[in-house]
């Protein structure tokens, strides 16, 4: 046997060496040069798992939740993943379901979504199939139960402050304040819900989680350096008095209209009703399209949130207001009076007024608590034509600007969407109305609240408050703190203390003088309380509807003003019910049980026949049905003409883009051309 | 005798051992992180893979150290009868194994289960180490080589008919120890050529081959003309081999994929090279009217070792933090595919040190082999270290997808009781037989 070395063991060494580099060569490029396989990993193992936290509940004024969340259970499939030896009956029986139904569901699941997505089977299941889904939850693979919150509104009221919540909608996607929402999430779509949406919806959670072959989630991936924690929206407070508001529904209930009633010293939003309203419990979950468009439909208009959005002539109720500008004007004095016979003539027609005995209208004071029609017209004249204004143009200039201090004719900014601005009219809009050629007696009508002059009923509301305070009010707003903190930088704009131009505290004594004869002797004494000291206005608003195409006179809208008590006001209220007739007959009455529920938080039993007359009162205008469909076929043909305008707009830009135009324009210039050498 | 023993174990081959146990300690390494949850609150937890594994290393260290008290010459001695008895136990195997998916390569003995192909490559090695180094052979006389590579051979066809296809083609191996001893060159340069033309004839379009197989011929014609000029066989030979190439390349390959391999079969083999199947034998594949339906379980196996070692980069993901093989994404990822373990959890450079220790194992054994005074010791080193690499070679190279899957283990790192034991057993015989390398060991 030789012992010398064989050169064979070297090219084996090389072999073996060659192999290796190869190896090495190969895992080199694998590792380094191909990322492919680093994003297949994630993508097989890594799995985003997006946990929504629980809305921020909603509380009234005294601590009792008006919104929350419950869970609910939706059933997801995956598939797959289901069993062979799968036990379809036992299945469809404890979701008491039809084999069919089974078989169409999954079907549906197989044609939208691939076999390996997981995706819904039945949404929001019932509180049985739940129970009984999760007994035999271990028998049926590829099925799981996913828990979702979902909103409860406590008692069914409320539904136009709070709002609702929805899916996002793509046109929603594209706008930047939903920037970080995806398809499938929620988000507030009206009222509370909408308005304070990123303090309620809080914040996302992203988990990264591994999962293995067989898609169990296991361990965070990256020991969780990845995941953003979810936090909780936060609570809202509300001033809002639950008891309060419910009462006033009730007494809405069949009557179309709105109640407002705020806390003058704050600002807060103690009741706010449009009549008629819904159940919140409606518009949530997967009923809620089907019952907005049902909603929707409805002549009376539920979903229309009157207190905030609908525009009424104020009527009388504007009547503290026009005093107030006057004797601030210095053109009438407190003791200023008007001898009023039962009407004004002085613009060559008689504007008609409801008394007609001597010294109704000898002062101010007497003026407003008998509504002297006459007076309010004079004055309202004597303002805006007043020679230290110079000239009616500029008179109705500062009698606007005094309305806007006041909050009428622009929105008031307060904190549920959607809110209407009235219209106060000035000068320029005259001049477009009437082509210039206008004077005091033209527009004397906006002096007794009628004409051009519409308020939302929060608006006057907030009107009251001004009065009550002596000058000054709050923004009017429903929340009194967010996750507890009433310093809130979204509440800074609330806490801001508006003083209307500097009107002396004197001249307001007068007018709550005024308002308080109201109630004690005047057109509103049958809401007097004993107790309490009510200062009010009664309003009857004339208004007219154009029911195709010819205008009708309605009847009247039943308005009414009121805080109380007049030495430390509490609450200021406002309530509109249209149609209803004199303001003293049920705007009044309502107002009044309100005013004493809430001070003294129970009805006194003398006056329960009144609140029983109230609360039986059905005072929805017969006519309501007509005048919708009249007013939803004016604007489907509106919208019809818009369509045709468009669609002719669009077929001959299309045309001027066409090649046959372009080849005909050709031709045209040729032969001008040819036309030009020849 | 104690101070024999002193002496025997200071002969020990320190270096060996020390790649040995290394090996080991990484493949433990690699099984733990597979097989370790994060709800895990105990390290060591009774039926886990690494525990077993564990236990099966103290069972090879045993038996190692009852090796190296072994007499030296007692292997060499009963070379021939261990084979004997080696081969009566694979024969028995066929009809009396039991296994999974149509192969019966294991045998049940009182509740113990071991694979007899594993066991019977020692035994091969050490008879063919004992055949080669008999006096009476001469291994460059036709009859012994016949002998030799029938020594090698037979174990392989009756695994074989165990229906192990993958454990027997480890028994090509031998070739590399029998080159070693006195087989001729043009074994090496054969083999390599016809795995050459095979892969070409798979890649190239069939008549740019032959143009090129002619252009290769022609060049060295012209690179050996004076020879040419001068002698007649080796113009026969030229001009044979090209039309044996053109023949097989021409003829053999397409017929072959056109008539005798199945559907399957032509898919793994165009997958394993990369390449898509040709349209003429979708053709074929249209035919017989079934087409590609669906991933095949190998393919699945190297698509998803490739994703977990692919994904581990130049540094790797670290410790226990492989996403895809501690999620059981790969198959038969503590056995077969534990390299992607290692690619996935260390990257590119864990890889690389893996590698390199395998390397130097097996450089190591060759140098041990050549410094011997027997030629049964220089056999047998030859034959583990081309055991090993064959095993080392394939593994590997399945799992990121340059080999054809077949059922190997990574030596010392697969889990897996008698694939462990048998390695070792392998090792610490030639650790026993290099102690005495002084010895002349017949």
């Amino acid at each position: 046997m030789s012992i010398a070395t064989n050169p064979r063991r070297y090219v084996i060494s090389i072999i073996f060496i060659g192999v290796a580099i190869i190896m090495l060569l190969r895992l080199f490029f694998l590792q380094n040069f191909e990322p492919k396989y680093k994003i297949l990993a994630n993508d097989i193992a890594i799995y985003k798992k997006v946990v929504y936290p629980p809305r921020g509940t909603i509380i009234d004024g005294k601590g009792k939740t008006l919104l929350s969340n419950a869970p609910i259970y939706d059933l997801m499939v995956t598939p797959r993943n289901i069993s062979k030896d799968f036990d379809t009956l036992e299945f469809c029986a404890s979701l008491e379901i039809t084999k069919e139904k089974y078989e169409s569901i999954l079907h549906r699941v197989l044609v939208r979504n691939l076999s390996v997505r997981q995706s819904a089977f039945m949404e929001m299941l019932s509180a049985k199939q739940t129970a009984r889904f999760q007994e035999n939850a271990y028998k049926f693979s590829g099925f799981e139960l996913i828990e979702r919150n979902m909103r409860v509104y406590r008692r069914p009221i409320a539904a136009h402050i709070l709002g609702y919540i929805g899916e996002v909608s793509p046109g929603m996607l594209k706008r930047q304040r939903y920037a970080s929402y995806r398809q499938g999430d929620y988000a507030g779509l009206n009222g509370l819900e909408l308005e304070y949406e990123e303090v309620l919806r809080g914040q996302r959670g992203v988990h990264y989680l591994e999962r293995d072959k067989f898609n169990r989630p296991r361990d965070p991936y990256k020991g969780g350096a990845l995941d953003s924690q979810e936090v909780s929206g936060k609570q809202l407070d509300l001033y809002l008095d639950m008891e309060l508001q419910e009462y006033a529904e009730r007494l809405m209930i069949n009557k179309v209209g709105s109640v407002v009633a705020i806390d003058p010293k704050t600002g807060g939003i103690l009741t706010l009703v449009s009549s008629p309203t819904y159940d919140p419990n409606l518009l949530r979950g997967k009923e809620r399209s089907h019952n907005y468009s049902k909603l929707y439909m409805m002549p009376t208009r539920p979903l229309f949130n009157r207190a905030t959005q609908a525009m009424y002539p104020p009527g009388s109720t504007i009547k503290p207001f026009t005093g107030l500008i006057a004797l601030n004007a210095g053109v009438i004095g407190p003791s200023y009076g008007y001898p009023c016979a039962g009407g004004y003539t002085a613009c060559s027609r008689r504007i008609g007024c409801e008394h007609s005995d001597a010294g109704h209208a000898s002062s101010f004071r007497n003026a407003l608590s008998h509504s002297c029609n006459s007076y309010f017209c004079h004055i309202f004249r004597m303002t805006i034509d007043a020679k230290k204004f110079g000239g009616v143009k500029n008179g109705l200039q500062v009698w606007h600007d005094y309305n806007n201090s006041f909050g009428f004719g622009r929105k008031t900014g307060v904190d549920i969407p959607y809110e209407r601005g009235g219209l106060v009219p000035d000068t320029s809009r005259y001049n477009r109305m009437y082509g210039g050629s206008w004077n005091s007696c033209t527009v004397v009508f906006v002096g007794m609240g009628q004409g051009e002059l519409l308020l939302t009923p929060l608006q006057m509301a907030n009107g009251m408050c001004i009065i009550a305070n002596k000058g000054y009010y709050y923004t009017p707003h429903f929340v009194k703190a967010i996750g507890k903190d009433e310093n809130d930088s979204l509440l800074m704009p609330y806490h801001e203390k508006h003083v209307v131009l500097n009107i002396p505290g004197a001249t307001f004594d007068d007018v709550q003088a005024a308002m308080q004869d109201v109630v004690d002797h005047g057109t509103a004494s049958g809401v007097k309380l004993d107790s309490v000291k009510i200062c009010a206005k009664t309003g009857t608003a004339e208004n007219k509807a154009v029911v195709y195409g010819q205008v009708i006179q309605m009847k009247d809208h039943s308005m009414f003003v009121a805080f109380a008590p007049r030495e430390d006001p509490k609450i200021a209220i406002a309530v509109a019910i249209e149609n209803a007739g004199f303001g003293s007959t049920w705007a009044g009455p309502i107002a009044s049980l309100l005013i004493e529920k809430y001070l003294n938080d129970t009805v006194s039993t003398k006056r329960k026949p009144m609140e029983k007359k109230m609360l039986e009162a059905n005072l929805i205008n017969k006519y309501v049905t007509t005048i919708d469909s009249a007013i939803r076929v004016r604007d489907r043909k509106s919208w019809e003409r818009r369509m045709q305008r468009k669609h002719i707009r669009d077929s001959t830009n299309k045309a001027k883009d066409s090649i046959l135009y372009t080849q005909w324009i050709d031709y045209k210039l040729k032969k001008a051309k040819r036309g030009a050498t020849k | 005798m104690t101070e024999l023993r002193k002496t025997l174990f200071s002969r020990i081959d320190g270096i060996l051992l020390l790649l040995y146990f290394a090996l080991v300690i990484v493949g433990i390494a690699a099984i733990y992180s597979v097989e370790h949850r994060t709800t895990d609150t105990e390290l060591i937890i009774m039926g886990r893979g690494y525990v077993k594994q564990l236990t099966f290393f103290g069972v090879s260290l045993f038996l190692g150290f009852i090796i190296i008290l072994t007499d030296s010459k007692f292997f060499s001695s009963f070379a021939f009868l261990i084979y004997a008895i080696c081969l009566a136990t694979l024969f028995v195997t066929i009809f009396a194994g039991v296994g999974a998916k149509g192969s019966r390569s294991w045998l049940d003995i009182a509740g113990f289960r071991f694979q007899p192909g594993e066991v019977a490559k020692i035994c091969t090695a050490l008879a063919l180490a004992k055949f080669l180094s008999l006096n009476e052979t001469n291994f460059k006389r036709t009859k012994d080589r016949l002998v030799g590579v029938a020594i090698a051979v037979l174990p392989a066809i009756f695994i074989i008919l165990q229906k192990e296809t993958g454990l027997a083609l480890v028994y090509i191996s031998f070739f590399l120890v029998m080159y070693r001893e006195g087989l001729p060159n043009a074994i090496l340069v054969i083999g390599v050529a016809a795995v050459a033309l095979v892969i070409t004839s798979l890649l190239i379009e069939r008549n740019l081959l032959a143009i090129l197989l002619t252009a290769f011929a022609i060049l060295i014609g012209i690179m050996i003309r004076h020879t040419l000029r001068r002698k007649i066989a080796p113009r026969i030979i030229l001009v044979g081999s090209l039309m044996v190439a053109l023949l097989f390349s021409q003829f053999v390959v397409p017929f072959t994929f056109k008539h005798v391999l199945q559907k399957h079969q032509i898919e793994r083999i165009y997958s394993m090279i990369g390449v898509d199947v040709p349209d003429e034998y979708n053709k074929a594949l249209d035919a017989n009217g079934d087409k590609k339906e669906h991933i095949n379980s190998s393919e699945y196996n190297v698509l998803q070792s490739k994703i977990a070692i692919g994904s581990g980069g130049m540094l790797g993901k670290g410790f226990l933090k492989g996403t895809s093989t501690k999620n059981q994404f790969v198959p038969e990822q503590h056995t077969d595919f534990i390299f992607c373990a290692i690619g996935e959890q260390f990257g590119f450079l864990g890889s690389a040190v893996l590698i390199v220790l395998y390397i130097l194992l097996m450089l190591r054994i060759i140098y041990l082999g050549e410094r011997q005074r027997s030629a049964f010791t220089r056999v047998y080193s030859y034959c583990v270290a081309s055991i090993l690499f064959f095993h080392f070679a394939i593994n590997i190279s399945m799992t990121i997808g340059l080999a054809p899957v077949i059922g190997i283990t990574l030596p010392f790192l697969s889990y897996g009781g008698s694939s462990l034991l048998s390695f070792s057993v392998l090792i610490f015989i030639l650790v026993r037989l290099d102690a005495d390398r002084q010895m002349l060991i017949r």
